[in-house]
């Protein structure tokens, strides 16, 4: 037992040495305390989104900076080709899902961490799940998955009636990205600096050609390969069903009809390799990279875990392609940001039971604070979208209208439902939530 | 510095949050995702010119419609020509995939009905709309452009035959053998 007490000294000395001892660049409020460290070991809670290449190597490196509540979330299961990078996979693991094998290497190689797995979509887990982490990190590989995972840590903020956000609500989401030698690391505070959303403008568009000039004037590898994946494909569907990147048999298809056609055009360099390239629009992956990516965002986490140090404010770019390029700035917050600039707005409803589509929309027009023209709202109820009333689309329209008579508990809206509004006074959607004030009388 | 302080407040809160206790919080409805905030939006907003029109198979989708247009000049005067849209998960970052539904004889148009419209691919940016579509797409109807062909017949006629466009793009959408294909009565 003392030995096991005397290892646990030696092992966090060095975190000690930061988080007892004031410095000259220790964050102004920073208080040092034996506390601090002891939130990491015993209760910060810390989700990693992504088991892949920098999935692996967050995991690796929050868990060995004394992090033991760590869960990890991918879908993905573990391929030949990731092996040279995602290090906690061995040639054995290959089929089997990325999250579990990762969290099972750590928990067997690292004492007393406990990484908890979760190999589905993160579309799978609810508000509930996410609101159980003190700070979420992502390495991920998909814009859309980085849109709805800052949609979700957005959601979670709760603001009190004057618009004023509560700041217990926030769950600071730290993200990385790499693209071959390049990569990229920021700290989101949702509703206070900018989101994924505000800074949407940053990602590159995919690579598309011309679609004339892949059908008739082809002069690039890439064209032929892109033409038998947008136009031959959908044609003649040789399989019966969608195009899978991941399917050998589709992708030697499109191999074989993308040569036939170079050969046609006299265009030389269709590879097999391209082919697979182009239809999974892969970037080949620098293990570098991703390690460098990581440990910025391992400390970021490290920072805003125990406020040691001012984190990172709140964009940084890294490129070694030719020599070693860093720089840092703020990405703005856009003020009209549709998600994390879109405060819902409270309106109290006396009688949910009387009140009419109609009366909200009334409401609407009227409301000093709104004075609305010709709105339109949508809704969300049990995950479906549902289109309350849209006077401006005339088939919509037609078929929305008897909702106007209908009661807001008629339509299914219960108190603190969020409807989208959308009208042209405002240059974004609004979101209005109800709040019922009935309840009491329901009660009596 | 006001961010330094908000990130101090934040760990203390943070601190002060008990392992496994969320914040209570009213309403636990999913939140609508961006795209279908954006595309509410840009549909509400949706200021069709008088030869086109939208239908929507199912109002609640806002993600999959149809667009209809009857050019009342040029070419294509008289014909009436569906485009169908997908607006996927990743939209305004994405454009949304845009299909022409009806067999049409025009040089930027193939046999599949796929588009060739530069913002449905290599120019479309974020800040355009469904509306600036709909606008592209009804120029593509006033003036068709030979020099990027996707039906390299057609481009061909046109450029070396007015006359002769005229008449073929009447034939077709009147029904009929045009250039040995055959195409669908598609008459207004």
């Amino acid at each position: 037992m003392e030995e096991v007490k005397e290892s646990h000294q030696k092992r966090w000395i060095h975190l000690k040495k930061v988080l007892e001892r004031p410095g000259p660049f220790t964050h102004p409020e920073f208080e040092p305390s034996p506390d601090i460290l002891d939130f990491i070991l015993s209760t910060c809670k810390i989700l990693i989104i992504g088991a892949g290449g920098l999935g692996c190597e967050l995991l690796k490196d929050l868990a060995m900076m004394g992090f033991k509540h760590i869960d990890i979330i991918d879908m993905d299961i573990i391929d030949l080709s990731n092996l040279n990078r995602q290090f906690l996979f061995r040639h054995k693991d290959i089929g089997v899902s990325k999250a579990q094998v990762a969290a099972n290497y750590i928990n067997a190689r690292i004492a007393g961490c406990q990484v908890t797995p979760h190999c589905c979509p993160i579309e799978d887990k609810k508000e509930d799940f996410y609101r159980g982490f003190h700070i979420i990190v992502c390495g991920l590989d998909s814009i859309t998955a980085r849109r709805w995972i800052n949609g979700m840590v957005v959601s979670l903020l709760n603001y009190d009636d004057n618009g004023v956000l509560d700041q217990s609500s926030i769950i600071p989401l730290v993200d990385g990205g790499t693209e071959g030698f390049k990569g990229n690391a920021r700290v989101i505070l949702p509703g206070m600096t900018a989101c994924v959303e505000c800074t949407l403008d940053l990602y590159p568009p995919q690579v598309t050609y011309p679609l004339c000039t892949i059908a008739n004037t082809p002069r690039l590898p890439e064209h032929c390969v892109e033409y038998v994946k947008v136009v031959q494909w959908p044609k003649e569907n040789p399989f019966g069903v969608a195009l899978d990147g991941d399917d050998a048999q589709h992708t030697t298809w499109i191999y074989e009809k993308a040569l036939e056609r170079a050969n046609q055009f006299n265009i030389h360099g269709v590879t097999f390799r391209l082919v697979q390239g182009v239809v999974k629009n892969i970037i080949p992956a620098v293990a570098s990279t991703n390690a460098v990516i990581s440990a910025v965002c391992a400390t970021e986490v490290f920072k805003l875990a125990t406020s040691c140090c001012t984190p990172l404010n709140n964009f940084m770019v890294f490129n070694d392609i030719d020599g070693i390029y860093t720089y840092a700035y703020e990405a703005e917050k856009k003020d009209n940001c549709t998600v994390c600039s879109n405060i819902p707005h409270p309106v109290d409803i006396d009688d949910p039971c009387k009140m009419k589509l109609k009366d909200l929309i009334d409401f609407l027009c009227e409301n000093i604070k709104f004075q609305m023209k010709n709105p339109g709202l949508t809704t969300t109820i049990d995950g479906k979208s549902k289109t309350l009333y849209i006077p401006t689309i005339k088939m919509i329209e037609e078929r929305t209208r008897p909702n106007l008579s209908k009661t807001l508990i008629d339509l299914g809206l219960r108190d603190g439902q969020e409807i989208v509004v959308a009208d042209v006074t405002t240059p974004t959607s609004v979101i209005i939530k109800l709040r019922y004030t009935i309840s009491d009388v329901e009660i009596n | 510095m006001e961010v330094c302080e908000s990130f101090n407040n934040l760990t203390e809160a943070a601190l002060q949050k008990k392992d496994g206790e969320g914040t209570p919080r009213s309403g636990n409805q999913k939140k609508a995702s961006a795209a279908q905030l954006r595309i509410t939006k840009d549909l509400s907003e949706l200021n069709l010119p008088k030869t086109c029109s939208t239908e929507f198979p199912d109002p609640d989708d806002l993600l999959n419609f149809k667009l209809v247009i009857c050019p009342d000049e040029g070419f294509y005067k008289g014909g009436r020509f569906i485009f169908s849209f997908k607006v996927g998960p990743n939209y305004p970052h994405e454009p949304p995939k845009v299909k022409c539904e009806t067999q049409v004889y025009h040089p930027n148009i193939d046999q599949q009905g796929n588009v060739c419209l530069n913002i449905l691919r290599e120019d479309w940016k974020p800040v355009l709309t469904i509306n600036s579509i709909v606008y592209g797409l009804q120029y593509l109807f006033l003036e068709p452009n030979a020099e990027d062909p996707l039906n390299k017949e057609a481009a061909e006629v046109l450029t070396t035959n007015r006359r002769v466009f005229e008449q073929n793009v009447q034939k077709a959408i009147r029904g009929g053998y045009v250039g040995g294909i055959y195409f669908d009565r598609c008459l207004k």
